[in-house]
């Protein structure tokens, strides 16, 4: 251990030694000249300060948006899924592609919230509230879809199991009444995991606000939360086990959607690989969306102290490798059709490349598997503004990799006689625009209102939690006297 | 039931019986080019040789009644359901319509109201404040127009999935029947007897092309017809067991 720590460059020299496997010389967690009280200051500073202009110019478009979902959902209704392009051999559309893209964009949030807290992964302290408010309201985008996509949607409860004078239950053997319930519990235990990590930061935000309004609301919110050692030791243990609750529900959301379609059986669809293929990819547009987000978000609420370029350059990493698995997923699955023998899942992955939706095929393998791989290169990493335009392009990939799966599989199945188009119409085009409405609505509120980032979290990760004055000098060589624990956690435990 | 490709001459007549006999809604233009006909008997052509002067093989394709059905263990509220004599039977007054049963079925043959077909004007948007959608289409339909509905059969509302039933209603009609008489005493058993249900395409085609019985029943004509050479199933290598089958067409040649 020591000979590797000896073998390495003596000292960080920026904030872009992330590669080293010493953690002694990665770079900080929070740069800047930050102690505990400046941190504080700079997150409450944004909740309670007053509203800035630019906000109100931002929630008014996304307000108009989710004001054309809101209008578009109501024509829907009173007329029929008929507004949709939808037809006989091409069963769901939009309706259900935007399902499985927010949904996925939903997974980000709590792996990094429980999975990278399990694994000790410190630096998700910075983004992580951002990212599990991400997941909450792509759940909520993602759970609208699914609700309206029926053709009598007055009769939607009916997916839900509860006794009823008709003696009837749901059929257990049917996906999507199994996505019921791993949608179901997904939302609830992230909603439960985003507010309880909030707490503290919510009593923080109660103790400095300033109207009495404020404070009732934050107080409401913060649960009595007074700070002694006993609330803490009852916090962590809490947030340890539903840290360990969520961590299954990552992996089995997504693998649960995937068997929407891999338990059917049409050419494309069938697919044993879908629930790890799926997973990667969520993950994969999960972190896409959490680095469009955070890259603007940094810049305008000034927080480069916090979210730092090793945050970006990490999510960069994760990005590449789900990245790289779902290329892996891709070729896999030419390579099933082929060695399989199998005429029909032939043909549907001929039509894919090929076929007359061949253009959205090669969008999805441009934006998801082409364009990622220039985050192999440092010098790309390091332009925060070409990882914000990659993020953006895999966003549009991983919904064109819905599309693909969902519209390219149907539209050309087993009868000839059956194959069609699928054209969207204004109605599936202004749902889409508008669900991110929803997102974008949502999340600004979350900007305004809430601890954006998981102050308490990250006052643990700073030298000073550590019983440091001031932060440990980047030049700090360890004696080969030093302890092992210390050289190895000095930054971090 | 058994079709036979040799007797078919494709003339739709079945298509026709089928689309008048279930009240199935005539969708317009716009719709048939968005592939939304209804029709739940369809004729598949298949053409073979020289551009001008092909052989056609027509094939009406209906649903097939499989034994192991790919469109009920995916509907998640069990609208469509085997029944005891071994239909696939759907339940419009359960479906919600989420299509996963059209999505899964091989053979393409369920078909949605996308829309309230037999409305005045399927578009329109409905009239919330009326009433809940389910109970508002005897308002929308004209009375003249109610006359043309075949009684026995349900007329479906918007955002529900249909299909072929086998004529449900009349087997429904024949087994009554047989169950009266035979506590009557008029007859010796409650079974319904070889011919007595005839389906709406069986009795309209013009070639006796397609026959309906019971499988079970060893001398039944279907039964027969099942025994033939000529006698394949479609898509038979996805094992679902369709109760429909096809007797292959022959070419002296």
């Amino acid at each position: 251990m020591s000979t590797t720590t000896t073998s390495l460059p003596a000292k960080a020299t920026s904030q872009w030694d992330v590669q080293l496997h010493d953690p002694l010389h990665r770079a900080p967690l929070v740069l800047g000249d930050h102690d505990l009280t400046t941190v504080t200051d700079l997150v409450t500073g944004l909740a309670l300060r007053p509203t800035p202009r630019m906000w109100y110019v931002a929630f008014t478009i996304s307000l108009a948006m989710l004001s054309m979902l809101v209008v578009t959902i109501g024509y829907l209704f009173l007329t029929g899924v008929g507004v949709w392009g939808n037809n006989n051999t091409v069963g769901w559309g939009f309706d259900i592609i935007n399902f499985v893209f927010w949904v996925g964009i939903g997974h980000a949030g709590t792996l990094i919230s429980a999975i990278l807290f399990l694994l000790r992964q410190n630096w998700r302290t910075g983004i992580n509230r951002f990212a599990e408010a991400m997941t909450i309201f792509a759940v909520c985008c993602a759970a609208i879809f699914p609700g309206i996509h029926v053709g009598r949607v007055w009769l939607v409860l009916w997916l839900a199991p509860y006794p009823t004078e008709l003696a009837m239950w749901p059929n257990a053997r049917s996906p999507l009444f199994w996505d019921v319930f791993a949608v179901g519990t997904y939302a609830t235990v992230s909603l439960l995991f985003w507010y309880m990590g909030m707490v503290p930061d919510l009593a923080t935000l109660r103790d400095r606000a300033k109207t009495r309004l404020a404070q009732m609301l934050y107080g409401f919110f913060a649960l009595g939360w007074n700070g002694s050692s006993r609330n803490w030791l009852r916090f962590e243990k809490a947030y340890l086990l539903l840290a360990a609750l969520a961590t299954p529900l990552v992996l089995s959301v997504h693998s649960v959607v995937s068997f929407d379609f891999a338990t059917s059986q049409i050419p494309g669809w069938h697919t044993t690989i879908f629930p790890p293929y799926f997973v990667a990819g969520a993950v994969f547009g999960g972190f896409a969306m959490v680095l469009v987000l955070a890259i603007p978000a940094r810049e305008w609420f000034g927080l480069q102290d916090l979210i730092t370029h090793r945050h970006i350059e990490n999510m960069s990493r994760i990005m590449l490798g789900t990245g790289l698995i779902v290329g892996y997923a891709y070729a896999t699955e030419f390579f099933m059709a082929w060695y399989s023998q199998h005429h029909y899942e032939q043909f549907v992955f001929l039509n894919r490349p090929f076929g007359p939706y061949a253009w959205a095929f090669w969008t999805m393998v441009s934006c998801n598997i082409a364009a990622p791989q220039l985050l192999w290169f440092r010098a790309i990493r390091k332009r925060v503004w070409v990882v914000f335009a990659i993020a953006v392009l895999v966003n549009v990939g991983m919904w064109f990799e819905r599309f693909v799966i969902i519209v390219t599989s149907l539209h050309h199945d087993f009868l000839p006689s059956s194959w069609a188009m699928f054209t969207p119409t204004w109605v599936d085009l202004a749902m889409f625009v508008g669900s991110f409405g929803l997102f974008f609505t949502l999340f600004l509120l979350f900007c305004r209102f809430l601890p954006m980032v998981a102050m308490a979290e990250v006052k643990t990760v700073m030298p000073q939690a550590h019983g440091h004055e001031t932060p440990v000098r980047f030049d700090y060589q360890p004696s080969p006297d030093t302890p092992h624990q210390l050289r190895r956690g000095h930054w971090f435990t | 039931m058994a079709i036979d490709l040799n007797a078919c001459i494709g003339c739709a007549g079945c298509v026709v019986a089928c689309q008048a006999e279930n009240n199935i809604p005539v969708v317009g233009k716009s719709n048939v080019a968005n592939s939304r006909e209804m029709h739940w008997l369809r004729i598949d052509r298949y053409f073979k040789g020289p551009v001008g002067e092909p052989d056609v093989v027509h094939v009406p394709v209906a649903c097939v009644h499989c034994e192991n059905a790919p469109c009920e263990q995916v509907c998640p509220v069990a609208a469509t359901v085997h029944d005891t004599e071994g239909l696939n039977g759907m339940v419009y007054n359960r479906c919600i319509g989420t299509r996963y049963c059209s999505n899964n079925c091989p053979y393409k043959v369920r078909r949605f109201n996308y829309f309230d077909y037999h409305a005045a004007d399927p578009r329109a948007p409905a009239r919330p404040w009326i009433g809940i959608p389910d109970q508002q289409q005897a308002a929308e339909v004209s009375p003249l127009q109610q006359l043309l509905f075949n009684p026995e059969v349900s007329v479906r509302m918007r955002g529900v999935m249909e299909k072929c039933t086998y004529c449900v209603q009349r087997i429904a009609a024949a087994r009554i029947q047989a169950r009266n008489e035979f506590s009557q005493g008029i007859r010796e058993t409650d079974q319904v007897a070889e011919g007595e249900v005839q389906t709406a395409c069986q009795q309209a085609c013009p070639t006796r092309a397609i026959t309906f019985g019971d499988l079970n029943d060893s001398g039944s004509q279907v039964s027969a017809d099942r025994a033939s050479p000529r006698n394949y199933a479609m898509l038979e290598e996805l094992n679902l067991g369709p109760r429909t089958t096809w007797l292959a067409k022959i070419r002296n040649r």
